[in-house]
C-alpha cells in the first residue's frame, strides 16, 4: 500500500509538470506530449518510455486495490457490531475518506483516461479522438460542468494524498519520533497542496481565459 | 446532577443485547464515573432488576481493567481511564451513552463486559524477556542509554486496557503491540529476542482477528497513557527489519 502509494505520488508530480506546459503554448504542450512517446528512442522502442510506465502504473493500481481491499475487510470483519455513538477524536478528515475518496477518484481516473487517452471525448462537441492534445484540454476546460468535476476530483487528490502521504511514512517505519511524525504531517501538506493546487491550475485557467486556442 | 443513561444490555455472549435507558438522581460531581455507575446498580437492585455489569479493578487508573465507551469515546472525554474520569466532567441533565469496547477480538461476556484475552495470547507470544532466575544481576552492569531508557520507560505504561481497540476505526490493536515492541525493543535486554518477537507478536494479532493499521490516529488520541503514534512506526520498523533478515 505505502510504496504504490508512493510510486503514484511520484507520477503525479511529473503528470502535474506536463500539465503546466499548458501555459507554454499550444505547440510547446504539443511538443511535450510528442516527447513523451519518443522518450528514450533509439534503445527504447516509439511509446516505449510510455509505455513502461503503463504497465507499471497498472501494477502498482492492482496491488493499491487489493491493500486497500484487504484491509477494508479486515476492518469490516474486526467491528461486525457496530457503536450507538462513536466520535471522531483524534483523526484528521483525509484519513476517514481514505476508502471511498479512494473509489472515487478510480471512477475519475476511468472517465479521465476516456477523456484524454483512449477515446479521446470532447465534451464540448461530442467529437471522438483527435491529435491536438492542447485543443482537447482547451475544449474540455471552456466546459463548465468538466471544470467542476477536474475541481472536485482534485479535491479528493489532495485529501488522499494528505493522509496517504504522511500515512506511508508512518508504514514504512520513518517516524519513530515526535519531530519526524510532525515532519511526515508537514510533508503530507505540502504534497497536497502541490499537486492539487498544481493541476487545478490549468482548468481554472483554461475557465478564466489565461490559457486559450 | 440528574442524568440520564443509555447503557448496552446483554444478558451474555449469545444475546443479541440492545440500549436500555435509565435515570440516575442525586449524583455528585465529585464521584468518579463508576461509582455513578454503582449509584445506578443500587437503585437497580432496590427494584429487584439486574444490575448493570461492568469491569473495574484498581479504581486508580492503573490496571487497565476498566473500559467502557463513553457518548463515543474511549474512557470518556478526559485523557485518563474511566475509574480516574469524574462527573465533574459532565453537566446536570447530560443524556450519556455507555457502551462496551467493539472489537471481534473483544467478544462480550455481559453487558459492558468484554472478555480481552486476546491481548494476553498476543503478549504470551513474544512481549516478554526471557533472563536466567537467580540473584539479581548488578544493576550498572547493563547501561541503557538514557534516551532508550526514558522512550522505553514512557511506552511501558501502557496499561493493556484496549482503549486504542475500541477508539480504531479499523478494530486495530497496532498502538498496543507497538508500545510492548517500543519498550523491550529500546532495553538491551530486550534485544536478543527482538526480531522473532515482532513477527510472533503482529502475527499473533492478525490471528486474532484485530483489523490493520491505516494510521488514522484515533488510537493515541483516546489512550489514557498518552502513548504516542510513533510506536506503530517503530513496530513497522522493527517487522520490516525482522522480514528482510528472514526472521
Amino acid at each position: 500500500m505505502a510504496v504504490s502509494g508512493l510510486l503514484f505520488i511520484g507520477f503525479v508530480l511529473g503528470h502535474m509538470y506536463g500539465n503546466l506546459k499548458a501555459f507554454a503554448g499550444e505547440e510547446a504542450f504539443n511538443e511535450y506530449a510528442h516527447h513523451l512517446r519518443e522518450l528514450g528512442e533509439p534503445m527504447l522502442p516509439h511509446e516505449g518510455f510510455l509505455w513502461i510506465m503503463r504497465v507499471g502504473l497498472i501494477v502498482a493500481v492492482i496491488v493499491h486495490i487489493a491493500c486497500a481491499v484487504a484491509l477494508w475487510r479486515r476492518a469490516a470483519a474486526a467491528r461486525p457490531v457496530k457503536y450507538v455513538a462513536k466520535k471522531n477524536t483524534g483523526s484528521s478528515l483525509s484519513s476517514r475518506t481514505m476508502r471511498w475518496g479512494g473509489v472515487t477518484l478510480l471512477v475519475f481516473i476511468v472517465w479521465h483516461l476516456l477523456n484524454f487517452t483512449i477515446v479521446k471525448v470532447n465534451p464540448s462537441n461530442g467529437e471522438t479522438g483527435g491529435d491536438n492534445p492542447y485543443g482537447l484540454l482547451v475544449d474540455t476546460f471552456d466546459t463548465w460542468w468538466m471544470t467542476i468535476v477536474y475541481l472536485l476530483a482534485m479535491v479528493a487528490l489532495g485529501l488522499h494524498l494528505h493522509h496517504g502521504t504522511f500515512s506511508s511514512l508512518q508504514t514504512l517505519g520513518f517516524t519513530n519520533s515526535a519531530v519526524s511524525r510532525a515532519r511526515a504531517r508537514a510533508t503530507g501538506w505540502i504534497v497536497a497542496i502541490v499537486i492539487a493546487g498544481g493541476f487545478s491550475l490549468v482548468p481554472l485557467s483554461v475557465l478564466v481565459g489565461i490559457i486559450e486556442k | 446532577m440528574n442524568l440520564t443513561l443509555k447503557i448496552w444490555r446483554q444478558s451474555g455472549p449469545d444475546d443479541k443485547g440492545g440500549i436500555h435507558t435509565y435515570q440516575v438522581s442525586g449524583i455528585s460531581q465529585d464521584m468518579s464515573f463508576l461509582e455513578m455507575l454503582d449509584v445506578l446498580n443500587e437503585q437497580l437492585n432496590e427494584k429487584g432488576e439486574e444490575p448493570v455489569a461492568f469491569d473495574s479493578d484498581c479504581r486508580e487508573g492503573i490496571c487497565g481493567m476498566c473500559s467502557l465507551m463513553i457518548n463515543g469515546e474511549a474512557h470518556g472525554p478526559e485523557v485518563t481511564t474511566t475509574c480516574q474520569l469524574h462527573m465533574r466532567s459532565f453537566n446536570d441533565g447530560d443524556t450519556i451513552t455507555i457502551e462496551p469496547w467493539r472489537a471481534e477480538p473483544f467478544p462480550v461476556i455481559k453487558d459492558l463486559v468484554v472478555d480481552r484475552s486476546a491481548f494476553d495470547r498476543i503478549i504470551q507470544s513474544g512481549g516478554f524477556v526471557s533472563a536466567n532466575t537467580g540473584s539479581a544481576p548488578e544493576a550498572n552492569s547493563v547501561p541503557a542509554p538514557r534516551d532508550k531508557a526514558m522512550r522505553a520507560f514512557n511506552v511501558a505504561t501502557c496499561i493493556g486496557c484496549g482503549a486504542c481497540v475500541a477508539a480504531c476505526p479499523n478494530g486495530s490493536a497496532s498502538l498496543f503491540v507497538g508500545a510492548k515492541i517500543t519498550h523491550l525493543g529500546e532495553l538491551p535486554q530486550g534485544q536478543p529476542e527482538r526480531w522473532t518477537r515482532v513477527v510472533d507478536m503482529v502475527g499473533q494479532h492478525d490471528h486474532e482477528g484485530f483489523g490493520g493499521c491505516t494510521n488514522i490516529g484515533e488510537c493515541a488520541a483516546a489512550c489514557p497513557k498518552e502513548i504516542p503514534l510513533d510506536v506503530i512506526s517503530q513496530l513497522n520498523k522493527d517487522l520490516r527489519t525482522a522480514l528482510a533478515n528472514g526472521h
